[in-house]
């Protein structure tokens, strides 16, 4: 089964967010909320949708709760792959 | 300052579910909605498939053929209700001694994005040519990029040859619109402004953006109740599309040559939040401010606003921000004012909606009957104003306050006022 | 009242970015224009644009501000932090609500907006990117320069195609009048992408010649239509009196006069209005035809409106009265930043006593009547500058500027004191 890592999200912020193309996450940085880490509400919108794009999950409309940091946002994304969703 | 005032003598309105002031203000008093499923494209597959459509038929409506072919939709809009608003007015433009000092100020968001997306699907084959084809553009494919050519068009109409501009300042477009075209009156640059705005959003790419940012309302299974401002079920706006034109006359000479007037537009005062392009702050401090000055400008207090007709366009946020915004500064009159949002009925046509709801608000002033907030059962606590649910009041409508917020974080704030004497 | 001055500058067009370079440029005859590169242009009868070179949006705006808008703004985000440098204006320390934007925009983020339909068309409509909504329409330019400097004034967005960078000027000094102190002021627009570039050939105006020294050619006999560019300047507006008060560095000139109009609808039979649009420029300014120094034209180097701007100019000047130029042809016509990007140039003009050139033409085509600068800059005594724009559908405009009233040392010829006088009396029309 396939694992949503730090990589893939890692990925597709440099790619959608603007994330610096050399930079990436310390294990700190996991855990703070987006918008702690400069990421306004669209490019978090724009993240959850990368995500559904690239992954084939559905990224509902409670998402933006259910991963408010970079850390949580794998575990949320496991969680749906696992459930096979 | 020149003590000169721009009045309202004549309104124009295209608008879901009513074509002419008659049938929108029906619509608007009798708290009905035109919210529906999308009918002008299949929507299969979008977040939100539902919309306030507008029921035009432009060659019923006076267009020509010619006229239809050339013109996007936003622009047959702006037209028709030009043409009605001018009728209105008992103006006989052609027979005013100077063009010139007859302009044109129109807003509008996102102005032929309608002709532009379905032009591309021709040229690009559906999407699969970024080199698209430069063999199969129509004549006027450079007149639908350019928003201008809407404020042109309407210029064309009415014979205006004075200073034209298109004011595009994303949901505030329409108040904005009219403000410029009061200043130029205002300031001796033009004797009549023919004013409004239109849009026509409803097309795949603009329905498609704002799901993108889970703006709009999937609430797909009733239509008919899915813009809910300041209820708390409410789960986003609905697109609407529209367009409302106001002729604008220098006070005096609207009095002078027996015109009937509406209200005058006493004040008006935008500000940027410079927070967020979406987002807005819960404080709505910027909306606050531009209300005080609008109010300062117009000479009047909180105590003579006698409606605030407002932004409501069925976000929570959107909801709580300006609620604070007229807490902020009305004070305590902020609770006993009459507070409504025509959204709820003919959904958010984006630049157009704010001449849409300025026209509401001359109306209101004119019959003196409050629009309601329909779809408005579940009061949202944290909304804890009188939004007039469900059923329009009557009451002496005297100074209307009238507001907007936009994407890039305009706020824009305006008070007309009865015309007082010369009303019937 | 006090004047509406212009205390900084920022440009950033095909032949330079920032004032030094850009006028280096103009002086010495180095064109912007050359082969299209953004896209394959080989399918199209036009190849040829002035595109800015050497510009680095990563190396001058913040990653995650680039993903969320469209090159056309890049421009103008950084010819706002320009024109604010200029100026010397610190924004977080002036009054929050004194401080507005407001920018022309022609056709907003033409190729952001192709790249997203292009993929709800190709993918479907989850495909549609969270930014389309901020990053396509008119109003994301000024909205995401007001957010980066907290400038929270009244700003406003006006498009009336090339006309409307002059239109934004007017409007930023009825804003200093009523409303603000310091108005950051101007236009940029980039619409080289494929579905631009062929909207822009559905007019007939574009120039097919294939030769970068030779396709845009106003007023030439050979004129054949104009080249495309993008690009465009800002201008920080500022009350007069607010400037002096915070020793602005630079007083480039005044916005003196401004007046707009618009042609009657096509087959009317009556006359266009771009003479009278001139007339009441200068009568805003309170100005008679001869204080004006030299004319900045609209120059469509289409021969039929070359000709209609050229009647207009010798009607209200007379014939080869006043010095014409059109230092846009190393440039390309910039729409939403056309107008500001004239006005810069000629204040810089104003400055430095110097008629930049129209390179590209040998001689104005005979009957035209007018005293174009060709090939060579040419040393004048200016002190007001005429700058004309026409935007497509109808839209005319004009802004007169001159050497600001704090900058003279007194004396001077009487046209000189008309000239200075503007802004200080109501306007008589």
């Amino acid at each position: 089964m396939r694992q949503f890592t730090t990589d893939d999200l890692t990925a597709i912020m440099r790619g959608c967010a603007g994330m610096d193309q050399s930079g990436g996450f310390n294990g700190a940085e996991l855990h703070v909320s987006y918008s702690d880490l400069g990421y306004d509400s669209l490019a978090v919108l724009e993240i959850q949708a990368e995500i559904q794009r690239r992954f084939g999950i559905p990224v509902g409309d409670d998402a933006m709760d259910a991963m408010p940091t970079p850390a949580a946002t794998v575990s949320y994304v496991n969680t749906l792959l696992r459930a096979g969703v | 300052m020149t003590g000169r005032l721009a009045a309202i003598t004549g309104i124009g309105v295209v608008a879901p579910a009513g074509i002419g002031r008659k049938a929108f203000w029906d619509l608007l008093t009798h708290g009905r909605t035109a919210t529906r499923t999308i009918s002008l494209f299949d929507a299969t597959g979008f977040r939100s498939r539902i919309a306030a459509e507008c029921d035009f038929r432009p060659a019923c409506e006076g267009l020509t053929p010619q006229e239809i072919r050339r013109m996007d939709r936003a622009a047959q809009f702006a037209v028709v209700s030009a043409r009605e608003a001018v009728e209105d007015s008992g103006l006989a433009l052609d027979a005013m001694p100077d063009s010139h000092r007859i302009g044109v100020s129109l807003g509008s968001a996102v102005g032929a994005t309608m002709g532009l997306e379905e032009e591309y699907l021709v040229l690009s084959n559906a999407g699969r040519q970024w080199l698209v084809d430069h063999r199969y553009g129509v004549p006027h494919l450079y007149g639908y990029m350019v928003p201008s050519t809407l404020a042109a068009e309407v210029a064309w109409a009415c014979g205006a040859q004075g200073p034209v501009a298109l004011i595009s300042t994303g949901c505030t477009s329409g108040l904005d619109a009219v403000a410029h075209g009061a200043a130029l009156i205002e300031e001796g640059s033009a004797d009549v402004m023919i004013v409004g705005a239109t849009d026509a959003p409803i097309s795949p790419i603009t329905v498609a953006c704002f799901d993108a940012i889970k703006a709009t309302s999937p609430n797909n299974g009733d239509p008919e109740h899915a813009s809910r401002p300041f209820d708390l079920n409410r789960d986003g706006f609905v697109l609407g599309e529209g367009a409302a034109v106001l002729v604008l006359e220098e006070a005096d000479q609207a009095r002078r040559r027996g015109a009937h007037m509406y209200a005058q537009i006493a004040g008006f005062a935008s500000r940027s939040n410079a927070f967020h392009m979406t987002g807005l702050k819960p404080d709505g401090r910027e909306m606050a401010e531009a209300i005080r000055v609008a109010m300062l400008r117009a000479r009047i207090g909180p105590a003579d606003v006698s409606y605030v007709n407002a932004h409501g366009s069925g976000t929570r946020q959107n909801d709580r921000h300006e609620t604070a915004a007229f807490k902020r500064s009305l004070g305590e009159r902020a609770y006993r004012v009459p507070v409504s949002s025509i959204k709820s009925m003919i959904g958010h046509s984006l630049g157009a909606i704010g001449c849409l709801e300025l026209a509401a608000c001359a109306l209101a002033i004119e019959h003196g009957v409050v629009p309601p907030t329909a779809n408005l059962h579940t009061p949202d606590p944290e909304c804890d104003l009188d939004y007039v649910p469900n059923t329009a009041r009557t009451c002496d409508v005297g100074a209307v306050l009238s507001v907007g917020s936009g994407f890039g974080g305009f706020q824009s704030a305006m008070v007309l006022t009865e015309p007082g004497r010369v009303r019937p | 009242m006090s004047a509406a001055v212009i205390t900084g500058i920022g440009v950033i067009a095909p032949n330079g970015i920032g004032v030094a370079d850009y006028w280096a440029a103009v002086l010495s005859g180095r064109s912007g224009i050359g082969p299209i590169s953004r896209f394959d242009p080989s399918p199209y009868p036009v190849r040829l644009a002035g595109q800015v070179a050497g510009f680095d949006p990563a190396a001058l705006i913040p990653p995650k501000l680039i993903v969320q808008t469209d090159n056309w703004t890049h421009l103008g985000l950084h010819a706002a932090a320009l024109a604010l440098a200029d100026a010397a204006a610190d924004t977080g320390a002036l009054a929050e609500y004194e401080m507005a934007v407001v920018t022309a925009s022609s056709s907003g983020g033409t190729e952001f907006g192709q790249r997203e339909i292009e993929k709800l068309w190709r993918h479907g409509p989850g495909h549609v990117g969270a930014y389309q909504s901020i990053a396509w329409f008119y109003a994301a330019t000024t909205g995401q320069i007001s957010i980066r400097h907290g400038m929270r004034g009244p700003s406003g967005v006006i498009a009336a195609e090339q006309a409307g960078g002059l239109d934004a000027i007017g409007q930023a000094r009825r804003v200093l009048r009523n409303d603000a102190s310091l108005v950051l002021t101007g236009g940029t627009d980039a619409s080289l992408c494929p579905y631009g570039l062929v909207a822009q050939l559905s007019t007939g105006w574009l120039s097919t010649h294939h030769d970068p020294d030779l396709a845009y050619r106003p007023f030439d006999p050979q004129a054949c239509g104009y080249l495309p560019g993008e690009g465009g300047a800002m201008l920080v507006a500022e009350d007069a009196g607010h400037a002096a008060a915070r020793n602005a560095p630079h007083v480039y000139g005044m916005i003196a006069g401004y007046a707009a109009a618009f042609d009657p609808a096509p087959g009317s039979g009556r006359p266009p209005v771009l003479e009278w649009v001139i007339r009441a420029a200068l009568s805003d300014a309170h100005v008679v035809p001869g204080a004006v120094d030299v004319i900045f034209a609209d120059a469509a180097g289409v021969p039929e409106r070359d000709q209609a701007e050229a009647a207009a100019i010798r009607a209200v000047f007379g014939p080869g009265a006043v010095p014409v130029t059109a230092p846009k042809t190393m440039t390309g016509r910039l729409y939403a930043g056309g107008g500001a990007l004239d006005v810069a140039t000629a204040l810089l003009a104003l400055r430095d006593g110097v008629v930049p050139p129209t390179t590209g033409v040998r001689a104005p085509a005979a009957g035209l009547g007018l005293d174009l600068v060709c090939t060579e800059p040419r040393p004048a005594r200016l002190r007001s500058a005429l700058v004309l724009a026409r935007g497509y559908g109808g839209f005319n405009s004009a802004v007169l500027v001159s050497a600001a009233p704090a900058a003279s040392g007194g004396g001077g010829p009487n046209k000189e004191k008309e000239a200075m006088t503007c802004g200080s009396s109501p306007r008589t029309t």
